[in-house]
């Protein structure tokens, strides 16, 4: 019989930055061996940043179970275990903190704090084969375009107030939808959007690379209030409106840094029409287009377990002490050691 | 001869009627709708022309524009003989960056008083000739305003290129920007407009001091 390996390395990497708990287990070559995610499902409004936090903490036991169990490996195989540290929601990066550093101390191992925003783009390398890609992250809480330079994933364009997936979201609960797991809000609208047919003038609010969609999101939601429009148009307009901003700015930072690659993540990456406007912009400037798939595109323990590989092979590990959760940790504060160039 | 592609447009050079120029066309987005992607060229080359003119009355060296076809969504205009800041900043002696980067200041502060606000103020839409003048370019995003917010989020954009493109100096860069603003609009506007640029980026997301 076939015995593991004992000099098999395995990270175990947990994320809590909002309404998803996640667990991963990676071997240090990048074989994700499991990536278990427990999603907050709220029963009206947004996400509650201390409901989340409790929903995490119910569920944190339960989830690093079942990870441990599909991975096959045992808690003494762990060498290394890594936690989301920043940026999110406070009581939900604590819980998850608390979990990581339980563990690390339970098990003796060292402890790494990743940031994670930066894990996004490094699991889509990864999964999606990217090697120096401009990266477009969009989800409910971000929305960054970003690349590496001299050390570190410059921010070249971002949203100056809210992340596109809330507007998207907010815009979506305004018109009465509910999100339920495995059909989000975002899905909804695509579904919406796309038996739409008539354009709907809104707001195209483009600064160089850095947009916004404050202005954007009350406009559709005063159009919306008069009534005068049907929901799909409404859907599409808002879709075609915002993805032609993203893809503008994305545009504009490929041909700035005149990189090969476009990467597309975050869990607005799943909107089909998204990537069909990001395709096109990429094969305009010759780039490779690569979307990251859903289960690593979403908030998962895998980015953080394969970001924690990468920073602790380089050294980057954090004292207990020091383990404090950075709210406000922006993604151009975080030397990226293992990135040549 | 397509001399650069860029996000919105192609520029190509060419001779025109015997004199070397620029032909800035808006080529259709194939991954824009089409009602969309009409509006944004049609109207794009029309504000572009106009803030051209604009900022030459405010006393900001542009290209001189021979002609707009608004049905081609073409621009043709003067070819600037120069480099592109972006391209030369970091390599400079301190001295010259931060003049460089006052004059550049003292334009947008041009701009800004005259009620022009370029949206797009990055170091590749900035070209110094031989002569030692800075040519803006690139009006395609610009707008008429003379809010204090647009004018922070104009100067905004400029600061975080300098983060993003000329990291090593990027402080000093945009306080030498600022310098020289504060020259031509003031030190009482320029510290208002410092204060909004504060403003805007506690907005933004996951900053300290929020």
């Amino acid at each position: 019989m076939l015995k593991r390996c004992s000099v098999a390395s395995h990270c175990l990497g947990i994320e809590s930055t909002a309404d998803d708990f996640s667990v991963g287990i990676l071997s240090f070559e990048g074989k994700v061996l499991a990536n278990v995610i427990s999603a907050y499902v709220p029963e009206k409004g947004g996400i509650h940043p201390r409901e989340a936090a409790r929903h995490h903490a119910e569920v944190a036991g339960k989830v690093l179970a079942e990870a441990f169990q599909r991975a096959g490996v045992k808690p003494q195989e762990i060498d290394v275990v890594a936690f989301s540290q920043g940026p999110g929601l406070g009581p939900c990066l604590r819980t998850g903190a608390t979990a990581a550093r339980a563990l690390a101390s339970y098990l003796g191992v060292p402890l790494v704090g990743v940031n994670h925003c930066v894990a996004h783009i490094e699991i889509g390398k990864l999964v999606a084969g990217a090697v120096d890609p401009v990266t477009l992250y969009v989800s409910g809480g971000n929305t960054i375009v970003s690349a590496f330079e001299a050390g570190r994933y410059r921010v070249f364009g971002e949203t100056l107030d809210i992340a596109v997936g809330n507007c998207l979201d907010v815009f979506a609960r305004e018109a009465g939808l509910h999100g339920r797991e495995g059909m989000p809000l975002g899905a909804m609208v695509e579904q919406l959007a796309s038996r739409g047919q008539t354009l709907i003038p809104l707001p195209y609010t483009v600064k160089g690379m850095d947009l916004s969609f404050s202005g954007f999101l009350t406009a559709a939601v005063q159009l919306l209030r008069k009534g005068k429009h049907s929901l799909e148009d409404l859907c599409f307009s808002l879709q075609e409106v915002a993805f032609s901003m993203l893809t503008e700015v994305t545009e504009r930072a490929l041909a700035h840094t005149e990189k090969s690659e476009v990467l597309l993540t975050g869990g607005v990456a799943a909107n089909k029409r998204l990537q069909s406007m990001l395709e096109s912009v990429a094969e305009e400037h010759n780039a490779r287009f690569c979307v990251v798939p859903k289960q690593y595109a979403l908030d998962n323990g895998a980015m953080i377990a394969w970001t924690g590989i990468l920073a602790y092979q380089h050294h980057v590990t954090l004292p207990l002490e020091k383990s404090f959760v950075k709210l406000k940790w922006r993604l151009d504060e975080v030397p990226v050691l293992w990135v040549g160039g | 001869m397509l001399i650069r592609k860029g996000a919105e447009a192609n520029l190509y050079l060419e001779d025109w009627h015997g004199r070397r120029v620029i032909m800035k066309r808006r080529l259709s987005k194939k991954y824009r709708v089409p009602k969309l992607d009409k509006e944004i060229r049609f109207r794009r080359t029309i504000h572009e022309s106009q803030h051209i003119h604009k900022a030459k009355e405010a006393g900001v060296p542009t290209p001189t524009i021979f002609m707009v076809d608004t049905a081609e969504t073409t621009i043709v205009m003067e070819f600037i003989e120069g480099k592109q800041v972006k391209l030369i900043l970091d390599d400079l002696p301190p001295e010259q960056r931060q003049q460089l980067c006052r004059h550049i200041g003292e334009l947008i502060g041009r701009l800004h008083n005259h009620g022009v606000i370029h949206s797009d103020l990055t170091t590749s839409n900035m070209i110094l000739t031989p002569e030692g003048r800075v040519v803006f370019v690139d009006f395609g995003l610009s707008e008429r305003s003379v809010e204090l917010e647009a004018r922070g989020v104009d100067l905004h954009l400029m600061k975080r290129v300098f983060q993003s493109t000329h990291f090593r100096y990027a402080g000093e860069c945009f306080d030498a920007v600022i310098e020289g603003y504060a020259r031509v609009v003031g030190g009482s506007v320029s510290g208002e407009v410092l204060e909004k640029i504060g403003e805007i980026e506690r907005r933004g997301r996951y900053v300290s001091g929020r």
